[in-house]
């Protein structure tokens, strides 16, 4: 009896034993394999191809598959490797290379199976007819930037290459003319990027005549701020109409008259009996 | 005179597969665009590597049903004919590693571990399966294919070699000098995948005892080895999904005592 109870013992200890032996591995493993997926994930420097979503669910939905890559006519996708700074095997652009060509139809995104490419993110719905119309003017693959500094159109130097590079000429990027006090006869032809036009493609930083490009395009995301819901543009009629989403409701609110008016009642002020 | 005719149609169909994958980038024959993670047949119908897909749904992300349909078409067509076909037919990984065990058989290397001790390290598969989907789970992001090989693989042939061919370089080495089949026959997830989706699949291999000379040639040529308890003992088919149904046993058995049946999978026989 004594005997049986032993090796009853015996074998529940080393199968708890082995047990937590085995999560030891697994835990092992896990933390190996972890670090790499998280050292991995912390790369928000990529451009996506148009119609991408937000870069946190893109780098989940996508399976990386590289259909939109080899749909891509210009070459100009890439899945990335290793060292590319961003998740390996994701679909991504180098502008100064191959910048989007802002197909028309768009064959990259249709291909996409997983989703991670949105149709909905570059199309426009006609109201009356209820059809779906591709417009890569849409995307938004990205935000051009100017570094003013090593622009020579803010040196006086007349280039327009960005302004003429660009697909969405005067909307995306516009010249800003301005009097070149320094020899007072000639103008400064600025170039200037208006966010909310610009699609991200990069024809812009391809094009840029200096050495390293005085126009870079970033992710939407890292170069954007963010006003807040506070600051309201009382000039602009569609803006204003924010005020009255307004809630003016608060809980102090109920007892606004007693809160004005208790020094006129004058009761509590000549009682003596304190 | 050795009998190659399963390994060379195994290869046939390997390479036919990378041809036609890597003709869609080279050539621009859209007939299978994409890669092992995801094809595009004929630009008409997506299949999907349903180990991936999990790992999609695993970070919290409900992807399109292209994907989900494409996957679901990956897991019957193998689940029906033998889940890991995959592994030994049609994987380009399977070169690779099939390259290192020729290597170390020609050049007589003795690996760390021996083949017969690895018997312990075979369910290792199955952990890392499913720790490939808790890490999705947990970092949002698809665990495994941060570090597929097969994809590095293939990443490799169409965009030239990077650093991501230092884990295709790593399981190649750790199955020549660590472990054979350290890779595909103990790690994988994927290889896992399609041993639990094939355990009723159709395709199996019978061996039929009274032919059997117990030359065990059979036994040094199977990447999985623990699934060949029969050879000699009795008649019948290999029970274990774990067989990648490479025919490798096939080919060198000089004594008519193994070859492919289809079974009934209702009667089992």
């Amino acid at each position: 009896m004594l005997e049986y109870f032993k090796n009853k013992m015996t074998t529940r200890r080393d199968a708890l034993k082995s047990m937590f032996q085995g999560a030891g591995y697994l835990a092992l493993g896990g933390m190996f394999w972890g670090e790499l997926v998280e050292n991995a994930s912390a790369s928000p420097l990529a451009l996506r191809p148009p119609g991408a979503l937000p870069e946190n669910q893109f780098t989940k939905a996508c399976i990386k598959c590289g259909v939109c890559v080899e749909a891509c006519p210009y070459d100009t996708l890439k899945l990335a490797q290793d060292g590319d700074n961003t998740v390996v095997g994701t679909p991504h652009f180098e502008p100064r290379d191959v910048a989007c060509a802002m197909c028309t139809d768009i064959p990259c995104v249709p291909v996409c199976p997983s989703g991670a490419l949105d149709i909905n993110l570059v199309s426009v719905l006609n109201k009356e007819t209820k059809e779906q119309k591709l417009d890569i003017n849409k995307a938004k693959m990205g935000l051009a930037v100017i570094n003013k500094e090593s622009c020579v159109a803010f040196w006086g130097i007349q280039c327009d290459a960005c302004y003429r590079a660009c697909p969405l000429m005067d909307e995306a990027i516009f010249i800003d003319y301005e009097k070149n006090e320094r020899t007072g006869k000639h103008a400064y032809l600025k170039p200037v990027v208006n966010g909310d036009a610009c699609t991200g493609c990069g024809l812009c930083e391809h094009a840029c005549i200096t050495e390293q490009p005085a126009i870079k395009v970033f992710p939407v995301d890292l170069v954007t701020g963010k006003v807040g819901d506070h600051y309201i543009k009382g000039w602009e009629k569609e803006d204003e109409k924010r005020l009255k989403e307004v809630d003016e409701t608060r809980s102090d609110d109920a007892d606004v008259g007693s809160a004005m008016d208790y020094l006129n009642s004058g009761d509590d002020i000549f009682n003596d009996d304190f | 005179m050795k009998n190659n005719k399963f390994l060379i149609l195994r290869r046939l169909v390997q390479l036919s597969v990378l041809f036609l994958f890597m003709s869609s980038s080279y050539l621009g024959l859209k007939i299978l665009m994409g890669n092992y993670s995801s094809a595009f047949i004929l630009e008409t119908f997506h299949l999907a590597d349903p180990y991936a897909v999990l790992q999609i749904l695993s970070t919290g992300f409900i992807p399109a049903a292209e994907l989900l349909i494409g996957a679901g078409v990956i897991v019957i067509f193998y689940a029906i004919l033998g889940g890991r076909l995959f592994c030994s037919w049609v994987c380009p990984l399977n070169m690779v590693t099939d390259a290192a065990s020729y290597l170390r058989k020609r050049l007589k290397i003795k690996p760390i571990i021996k083949k017969t001790e690895s018997k312990k390290l075979k369910k290792v598969r199955y952990y890392v399966l499913f720790l490939g989907l808790f890490l999705s789970m947990i970092f949002g992001q698809t665990a495994f294919e941060i570090i597929n090989p097969i994809s590095m693989f293939y990443r490799t042939l169409i965009f030239g070699i990077g650093f991501s061919i230092n884990i295709v370089l790593i399981v190649f080495l750790a199955d020549l000098l660590v472990l054979p089949h350290l890779w595909c026959g103990h790690i994988c997830p994927v290889g896992g995948f399609y041993s639990i989706i094939g355990k009723f699949s159709i395709l199996k291999v019978q061996h039929t005892s009274e032919n059997c000379t117990l030359c065990m040639k059979c036994k040094q040529v199977c990447p999985e080895v623990q699934v060949m308890g029969i050879i000699g003992k009795e008649t019948g088919k290999i029970k274990s999904s774990e067989c990648t149904d490479c025919a490798r046993c096939i080919d060198v058995c000089d004594d008519n005592a193994l070859h492919f049946k289809i079974i009934d999978p209702f009667t089992k026989k």
